[in-house]
């Protein structure tokens, strides 16, 4: 059982270098544009974003609306330090992975502060709490001009995230939720979402668990605004409203609520969609609006429903297609001697 | 002194008094039956011994071991878990989307414990303890023969397994005392025969002290030791299965005068 593990575990880093080399190699050969480029990078914030929401709302089945508002505190936190230590000289990487920390650990704060009065919240009334936490952070951003320049937004933010490490902060953020979901604490969140009384009945320790589900979703959602902020450069209060929650929620709906590769493939596609779309502009929203209602027409549980991509069944399906096909041949080889 | 000691326990919601003045004392390996009328305070009974609501004056004293005992009453629903009360509920609360092995898995949740960073890094512990509670929840679901639905999600289950299945998770926390709300519940007579035998099983194979609320006299007849009747909050009776049977009070306040 371990070492089978281990040799997925093994096979699925291999791909992830293997995606990442393609994507490099083509970058620096220049057949990807900078347009292209930077699109590929919002793939990976997105991404971070929507697994990290597929936390606190997937699996633990806590309705938030308010995501963007983690995004916003880890973006400004990681945005405020960036500039302040752009002068210090040190290297890039090293302030980098400082700023994104911090971001993550001050959003990771506000998680704890809205999770603790959402332990007496539960469905549809925790969501509007979430949402007004959102719409709080936002117009505190606007008003707090002294530190982050209201309305006008954070400018000359240093440029210090590229593909490289929004690729592999991104891969790193997406294993820990994956890791996380299946050890003994990731299957008591998931309880929670399943059958609270139940869960608190077999003695999981359901105060906890939320308020930390809470954190680590935040913490991680703090870490992609500070990706963000690295890769565009500018922030402002409006690239963090309502409506980016919903766009967050929208993938993490759309991949399925509950399954982190689901959430990975439908960041790349509604990333991808709306840019694609932008030739027949004045249409742009109508397509991507029909595309919403169809999905949930036709697979209301998103595109993954709660399971997920597995190395190991992919490989295993492929083995019997090609055993199929191999006995077919064979077949229609000897049916051809006689 | 008992295993499990309930005295004075009272619930009142405003002026309604749900339980009045409940007792009971349990030792260990016995197997005893709450019955009543609909409404006459026995899940109210339950809710107050497991945390999930609050008595109004009582004291619930648990049993550690020869000298400590644990005062429940204050306490979250997980700490009395963790104390050793385990319980199934009237209508079956399972983990519904996950696999019949991950329900049993996450009442063993407390018996784990690696950390959240040796989860996250797979570290030898981790792999060990899961290794170990994996054949552990197979083992047990082995006795309940359902050894083979080990992989199929609990909500796919027939009715008498889902019940089981709720039994089993109760007993994966290694309770010192299981509650039992109702297990007949929805029952045929030939599935309710055989829950009665998987009951005293338990009973005897993890040597388990059982209190069991049911409906179905047949069953709490003939399993149960003792009985305790209550109505309209109050104790009425208490004594052996026959002597309740022919105890007039018991018969006036199932049938009326």
């Amino acid at each position: 059982m371990d070492k089978k593990n281990k040799k997925y575990y093994l096979i699925n880093a291999i791909a992830i270098l293997v995606v990442f080399l393609i994507i490099q190699t083509l970058m620096s050969t220049g057949m990807l544009n900078r347009y292209i480029s930077t699109i590929i990078m919002l793939i990976c914030i997105n991404i971070i974003m929507a697994t990290s929401l597929n936390l606190s709302t997937g699996f633990m089945g806590q309705l938030v609306l308010g995501h963007a508002g983690f995004m916003a505190i880890g973006a400004y936190t990681a945005g405020i330090l960036g500039i302040a230590l752009k002068t210090s000289g040190m290297p890039g990487f090293v302030m980098l992975i400082i700023c994104l920390i911090a971001g993550g650990l001050l959003a990771s704060i506000a998680g704890i502060i809205i999770g603790i009065p959402a332990l007496r919240l539960k469905g549809d009334y925790l969501g509007i709490m979430t949402l007004g936490f959102g719409e709080i952070v936002r117009i505190a951003l606007t008003n707090l001009t002294g530190l982050t320049n209201g309305a006008q937004g954070l400018t000359r933010i240093p440029k210090i995230a590229n593909f490289t490490n929004v690729y592999f902060i991104m891969a790193l953020c997406v294993a820990a939720i994956m890791m996380l979901s299946r050890s003994r604490h990731g299957r008591a969140i998931i309880s929670i979402k399943e059958n609270e009384i139940a869960a608190e009945s077999v003695g999981v320790d359901t105060t906890f668990y939320k308020v930390s589900g809470f954190a680590i979703s935040a913490f991680i959602g703090g870490i992609g605004g500070g990706l963000f902020a690295f890769t565009i450069g500018y922030i402002a209060p409006l690239n963090f409203g309502f409506m980016k929650s919903v766009d967050i929620l929208v993938i993490a709906c759309l991949g399925g609520l509950g399954s982190i590769t689901g959430s990975v493939i439908a960041a790349i596609v509604f990333t991808i969609l709306p840019e694609a779309l932008r030739q027949f502009d004045a249409y742009r929203m109508i397509a991507y609006s029909l595309a919403l209602i169809l999905m949930m027409l036709f697979r209301p549980q998103g595109l993954f429903g709660t399971s997920e991509f597995s190395t190991e069944k992919t490989l295993a399906f492929a083995k019997r297609v090609l055993s199929k096909k191999g006995k077919r041949d064979k077949k229609a080889k000897k049916g051809g001697k006689s | 002194m008992a295993l499990l000691e309930v005295k004075n326990l009272t619930k009142n919601y405003g002026g309604l008094i749900a339980v009045n003045d409940f007792e009971l004392s349990l030792e260990k390996n016995e197997l005893v039956g709450l019955i009543g009328p609909n409404g006459a305070g026995k899940t109210t009974v339950f809710n107050m011994l497991t945390g999930v609501h609050p008595p109004t004056a009582g004291t619930i004293e648990l049993r550690h071991d020869e000298v400590y005992t644990n005062s429940l009453v204050g306490k979250k629903p997980y700490d009395i878990a963790k104390l050793g009360l385990a319980r199934t509920f009237q209508n079956i609360r399972l983990f519904e989307n996950l696999t019949v092995l991950d329900n049993i898995k996450i009442a063993m949740h407390n018996r784990m414990q690696y950390t959240i960073t040796e989860g996250l890094l797979r570290l030898p512990r981790f792999w060990k303890e899961e290794a170990r509670s994996t054949e552990e929840c197979l083992n047990l679901l082995d006795v309940f023969d359902m050894k083979d639905s080990a992989y199929i999600l609990a909500k796919n289950l027939p009715y008498g397994q889902q019940r089981k299945l709720e039994i089993a998770r109760a007993l994966a926390t290694e309770p010192s005392v299981l509650l039992l709300d109702e297990p007949a519940a929805g029952m045929n007579p030939s599935e309710t025969a055989g829950l009665m035998e998987t009951i005293k099983f338990i009973r005897d194979k993890f040597d388990m002290t059982i209190l069991l609320i049911e409906h179905d006299m047949h069953l709490v007849m003939n399993i149960c030791e003792r009985i305790i009747v209550i109505d309209y909050g109050k104790i009425i009776a208490k004594g052996k299965p026959d002597d309740i049977k022919s105890n007039p009070e018991v018969i006036k306040a199932y049938l009326g005068d």
